[in-house]
């Protein structure tokens, strides 16, 4: 450790500690305590913010618009997490075969993560172009007349899924081959003397010990997709019944606050965004004694 | 590699003779999947690649073509006659490089202070600084937009770069790593009368250039494909980062949109990246694998 003593050894934590400390106070700290401040105010940018007790959070109960963003959101989870959650498993499973040329796909798989969700949204914009897109043309030749994709409600919501599966799947598969490789060859080689199948292998061998990094893989997914946002305010085509009808947390958050200039009740529906984060994922760490496998050294 | 494996692990298997000529056919199941999985992940990219080098009229074609017939560049001239092309390319560039190297020396020198310093508090504030890594990203938008605006900084390249350079994450996976660093030549540069600039820029930079690496990456990352950030604090020509751009390119003047220049502008905004990441893949996957942590 540094052997500096008493004035001349704070004049050096202040050298290096300052800048970080300063930043983190006025870009994060305050941000963070003005925003909670500003849950319980009514301010447009124009006039003096006004103190409103809960009125906010009133409001947002009462509010048609956050209830069904709400309900959008929860859906495009209930839809893309457990068939992320399973193909990226799927995926990390295949990719962990020593076989020549592995390293080729696993490069592959890792482009869409790379690329920003600006691209990729307006890549798959155009692929599910009902009338010009790849998807439709495919569907076309064994005779099936694709839907509007991005132009509904519904069908949008599946042209987002799919997209966003596309682009995070590789991320997925990267996790689990870090929990994969980790597993000792030792157990495998075991089994295979007792004549276990690789059914059985992957059931009780692979599974319980890669469940921590399940454990992990769905705690992200979680925080990160009730955040969702780029993909869904870039993918419905303008001015169609997706385009009035879809919207999740964060594009309703966004809207009241540079749309409508409601700066409160847009911070208080951040903050109710945060508590149901921070519920979900408690609720996660509960229910990991149940199924998450920790081996003991 | 896999014979040798079957000999040293079970010893009563018989080893196969794994001449190139049974390898292929064995494995032909995989094969075929690794064909597939490389075809769905490339595929939208080439289909990109091909749509922003057709004309206007060959775009609407049915069946698609895959290789454009003519070949023409006149969508990335007319993405150029929309938007200030070199501005914004230079805005995306500057913003992401600024912004990482900002961040880099600021977590550095804060992880030095978290790690080779001992003073009264030091836990605490780190906690304090782990705790800001809870709140999600739209709880700061609102917020940090009042702050910059009342900064003066909407449209400048400050609202883009400043707040971008504090993180508690970059100083969170900075620390990990000097804290695995031996403390051997430091000790002996302390004797030697080294003072702890010296020690920072000499011996703990350069022994953790893996961690400064992945943070470089997934910073840079992060800023070059940043996009709700941008959207509100650059939306003036002259300050606007590529994503943005790209995004306002979807309604073009005319009610259809021009999916050629679209997808010029997508080939513009992903080439670094990609780029980048095939030639330092290593960093990427680290980058990305510990931004999953952040949350």
């Amino acid at each position: 450790m540094i052997g500096q003593r008493g004035l001349q050894k704070w004049k050096w934590i202040f050298f290096f500690l300052a800048p970080s400390l300063i930043g983190m106070l006025l870009f994060i700290v305050y941000p963070i305590l003005s925003s909670f401040w500003l849950s319980f105010q009514d301010w447009n940018m124009l006039s003096a913010p006004k103190f409103v007790g809960l009125d906010n959070f009133n409001a947002l109960l009462a509010d048609k618009d956050f209830w069904r963003a709400l309900r959008y959101t929860l859906n495009f989870i209930v839809l893309y997490v457990p068939a992320v959650f399973v193909l990226g498993l799927a995926l990390a499973l295949f990719l962990n075969q020593k076989l020549r040329g592995m390293i080729i796909v696993r490069a592959a798989t890792f482009l869409p993560v790379v690329a920003s969700w600006v691209v990729v949204s307006l890549i798959w914009k155009w692929i599910f172009n009902p009338q010009y897109g790849l998807i439709n043309h495919a569907l076309s030749l064994i005779g099936i007349t694709g839907p509007a994709w991005l132009f509904e409600p519904q069908t949008a919501l599946y042209a987002m899924v799919i997209t966003s599966i596309w682009k995070d799947v590789g991320y997925m598969a990267l996790l689990y081959l870090g929990g994969l490789q980790a597993i000792s060859e030792t157990y495998y080689e075991a089994a295979r003397i007792d004549g276990a199948s690789r059914w059985q292998q992957l059931r009780s061998i692979t599974l319980p010990l890669l469940s921590p990094t399940m454990f992990f893989v769905a705690i992200t997914l979680l925080i990160n997709y009730f955040q969702i946002f780029d993909q869904v305010w870039l993918m419905p085509m303008r001015d169609s019944a997706a385009d009035r009808q879809v919207e999740v947390i964060v594009t309703e958050v966004v809207k009241n606050a540079f749309s409508y200039s409601k700066m409160g009740y847009a911070s208080a529906m951040s903050w109710v965004l945060f508590v149901l984060i921070f519920i979900i994922t408690f609720v996660q760490l509960r229910l990991q004694k149940r199924w998450v496998y920790y081996e003991v050294d | 590699m896999r014979s040798t494996n079957a000999l040293v692990s079970t010893p009563h298997a018989v080893p196969t003779v794994s001449l190139p000529t049974r390898r292929l056919p064995r494995a032909l199941p995989q094969v075929i999947v690794m064909l597939v999985l490389i075809a769905v992940m490339v595929l939208p990219f080439l289909w990109m690649l091909s749509t922003s080098l057709k004309a206007q009229q060959y775009i609407l074609e049915t069946p698609p073509r895959l290789i454009p017939d003519p070949i023409t560049l006149e969508s990335y001239t007319g993405l150029a006659d929309r938007i200030d092309l070199a501005r914004t390319v230079f805005n995306s560039a500057y913003v992401a490089i600024a912004g990482t190297i900002g961040q880099i020396i600021v977590s550095a020198m804060a992880a030095f202070a978290f790690t080779r310093m001992q003073w009264r508090g030091r836990d605490v504030v780190f906690i304090l600084y782990l705790t800001t890594m809870m709140i999600p990203s739209v709880v700061l938008v609102i917020p940090q937009f009042i702050l910059v605006r009342s900064l003066g900084w909407i449209n400048t390249y400050a609202a883009l770069i400043v707040p971008a350079m504090f993180s508690a994450f970059g100083t969170f996976l900075l620390r990990q790593s000097f804290l695995g660093l031996p403390k051997d030549f430091e000790e002996a540069a302390v004797v030697d009368g080294a003072s702890p600039l010296t020690i920072f820029l000499q011996i703990v930079l350069p022994l953790s250039q893996p961690a400064l690496a992945t943070l470089a990456v997934f910073s840079f990352m992060g800023l070059w494909n940043a996009y709700l950030w941008p959207l509100f604090v650059a939306r003036q020509a002259t300050v606007q980062t590529l994503p943005v751009a790209l995004a306002t390119l979807q309604a073009g003047p005319r009610a259809l949109t021009e999916w050629n220049m679209v997808m010029a502008g997508a080939v513009i905004t992903v080439l670094p990246i990609l780029l980048l990441y095939i030639v330092a893949q290593r960093w990427f996957v680290r980058g990305v694998i510990s931004s999953g942590i952040k949350g």
